[in-house]
């Protein structure tokens, strides 16, 4: 035992010990069987599911959705958590408790739910039916459904920064003759980026493996509103394991590739900013 | 001038925070209790009375205590391993404990078949010796187990990194052993952080569909838990029901969001 003489603190190897066999046994044992499986049927079984147009376009739906989505809750976002921060109306402590009904709603409930909201019979179905839109059982319902999951991540990642921000430079903007726009997008937007970022990819990773919110209201079509985690789910049913752990392999490797390009671009959009060091 | 512009520009930010908020997050649950009391509050209630609907309550209730305390447990030991020594590898080791947050439920579900399932790792092994695990209630605990993993390590983290070791190592010189320093010295002053992530574990496990879903065999009245059965009330037409078993679920979900602000506010306020 190397590290029994460097520790101060007594009972290293016990929590050590305990930590390595809670980690070992629910998180890296099951996912050392699914990275293994793909291959137990040989590479001719893998190339066959990446040549499947059907999964080709599940996977473009997940992630074309998830982006939109993302994109879409980004500027929501930054709006709910200046608003909580800084113009603090009446009521927002309400605001501020509703932010997180998403991320403790069941996501098998917030599914069944707005697909009634936006169903054929639903209060907004009904509305956006007027307008000639049909938002349930299309990808658009997907995008609404990912929206309602993702918002949580980016109000929560840049609130904090947000409060944090020391006021003196934005008296510094003023004094210096910045009109409201320019100080947003010149003093405020900068330091608030790499949160903003993490927060964005956050939100997409959650989005492209969500599950519960999306298969009730996406009507599930093969080419046009299946997403990848319910091929996976489906190809399942079918007992084809080693297209559904190929499927599988292939979404989380991606999810975490996308994770991995989003805090590299914050170590990019950080530098130079005094603000990261509070992190 | 420019203080009149500033309170139009104010004003027409709140109306848009308002409108995002009401739109996006308060229509949804207004819609959960008028479908749930549609029928009015006695349909509701005796819909939550039917033997499959407590036979769910029941699994759930059952599956989250065991999840809970596991990943209390596990989270505790971690938390204190990560912040009070400094060790090779520690990094990777905080990457693997916050990687189920990125993993799709449904692949947390999976994992769990390619290890107990008939073609799995072990699943041959447990069929001679008369066991089952995938699409039981074994497989629906360990499903969860995994989904929510990292939520006690990560709230605790954070402050017990910001508490720093002084007082461990205070305690330890005056005598104290292991477990004394853990429930005497480290515990109590991170209570509420340990708290509001026991709370975030509790409500994601109650409420953990895609995962449970997969491994669950669905059979309703034994290996359905609350979101697996509202999924099959729902796709049966049984609305009132469905809504009814939702709107319960909503209101455990408000009430762990209330429960959090009021421990983080908390331990805002507890001097450090």
């Amino acid at each position: 035992m190397f590290f029994l003489r460097r520790h101060t603190l007594p009972g290293f190897p016990l929590t050590f010990g305990i930590t390595l066999l809670w980690v070992g046994l629910l998180v890296i044992l099951p996912l050392l069987a699914l990275l293994l499986r793909p291959w137990q049927d040989g590479t001719a079984a893998i190339l066959q599911t990446l040549h499947d147009p059907r999964v080709f376009a599940a996977f473009r739906v997940s992630f074309g959705c998830a982006l939109f989505a993302a994109l879409l809750d980004l500027p929501l976002g930054i709006l709910l958590a200046w608003t909580l921060v800084r113009l603090r109306p009446p009521g927002y402590k309400i605001i501020n408790a509703c932010i997180d009904l998403p991320f403790a709603i069941p996501t098998a409930v917030t599914g069944i739910t707005l697909a009634t909201l936006y169903g054929p019979n639903g209060w907004m179905g009904k509305l956006l039916a007027h307008a000639g839109l049909q938002v349930a059982f299309t990808p658009t319902g997907i995008v609404i459904a990912l929206m309602f999951v993702g918002l949580p991540f980016l109000v929560r990642t840049i609130e904090p920064v947000l409060q944090n921000f020391p006021s003196e430079v934005e008296e510094a903007a003023f004094l210096l003759g910045a009109t409201p726009f320019q100080k947003f997008y010149r003093v405020i937007l900068p330091a608030i980026l790499p949160a903003t970022l993490s927060g964005f990819g956050l939100a997409f990773a959650r989005c492209i493996g969500e599950y519960g919110s999306v298969i009730f209201i996406a009507g599930n079509q093969p080419f046009r509103s299946e997403i990848a985690p319910l091929l996976i789910v489906m190809r399942l049913q079918e007992f084809d394991y080693s297209g559904a752990t190929t499927i599988a392999v292939m979404l989380l490797l991606t999810a975490l590739l996308c994770l991995g390009g989003v805090s590299f671009l914050r170590l990019r959009a950080s530098r130079g900013l005094i603000m990261e060091e509070t992190k | 001038m420019t203080t009149a512009r500033f309170s139009i520009s104010r004003f027409l930010l709140c109306g848009c925070s308002y409108a995002v908020v009401l739109l996006m997050l308060l229509l949804p649950l207004v819609l959960i209790f008028t479908e749930a009391l549609r029928q009015g509050l006695s349909a509701a209630v005796s819909a939550l009375l039917e033997p499959d609907a407590l036979a769910a309550i029941r699994l759930t209730a059952f599956v989250t205590v065991i999840v809970t305390v596991t990943n209390t447990l596990g989270g505790i030991a971690a938390a204190w391993c990560l912040t009070k020594y400094s060790f090779a590898g520690k990094r990777f080791l905080i990457m693997l404990i916050e990687l189920p947050i990125s993993v799709s439920p449904v692949i947390a579900g999976l994992i769990w078949l390619l290890l107990f399932g008939q073609e799995g790792w072990w699943g041959n092994w447990l069929a001679a010796h008369n066991m089952q695990i995938a699409f039981a209630v074994p497989g629906i605990v360990l499903a969860t187990l995994f989904v929510t993993f990292p939520y006690v390590t990560r709230t605790l983290m954070p402050y017990m990194e910001q508490q720093g070791r002084d007082a461990e190592e205070a305690a330890f010189l005056l005598g104290a052993n292991f477990w004394q320093t853990l429930w005497q010295v480290t515990l109590p002053d991170a209570r509420w952080a340990l708290l509001s992530g026991i709370l975030l574990t509790t409500a994601r496990a109650i409420g953990e569909f895609g995962a449970v879903s997969v491994v669950s065999g669905h059979i309703p009245g034994v290996t359905e838990t609350m979101p697996l059965h509202i999924e099959t009330l729902y796709n049966g037409y049984q609305t009132v029901a469905a809504f009814s078993m939702a709107a319960l679920l909503a209101l455990c979900a408000m009430s762990t969001v209330l429960l959090r602000t009021l421990f983080e506010h908390s331990f805002r306020k507890q001097p450090s």
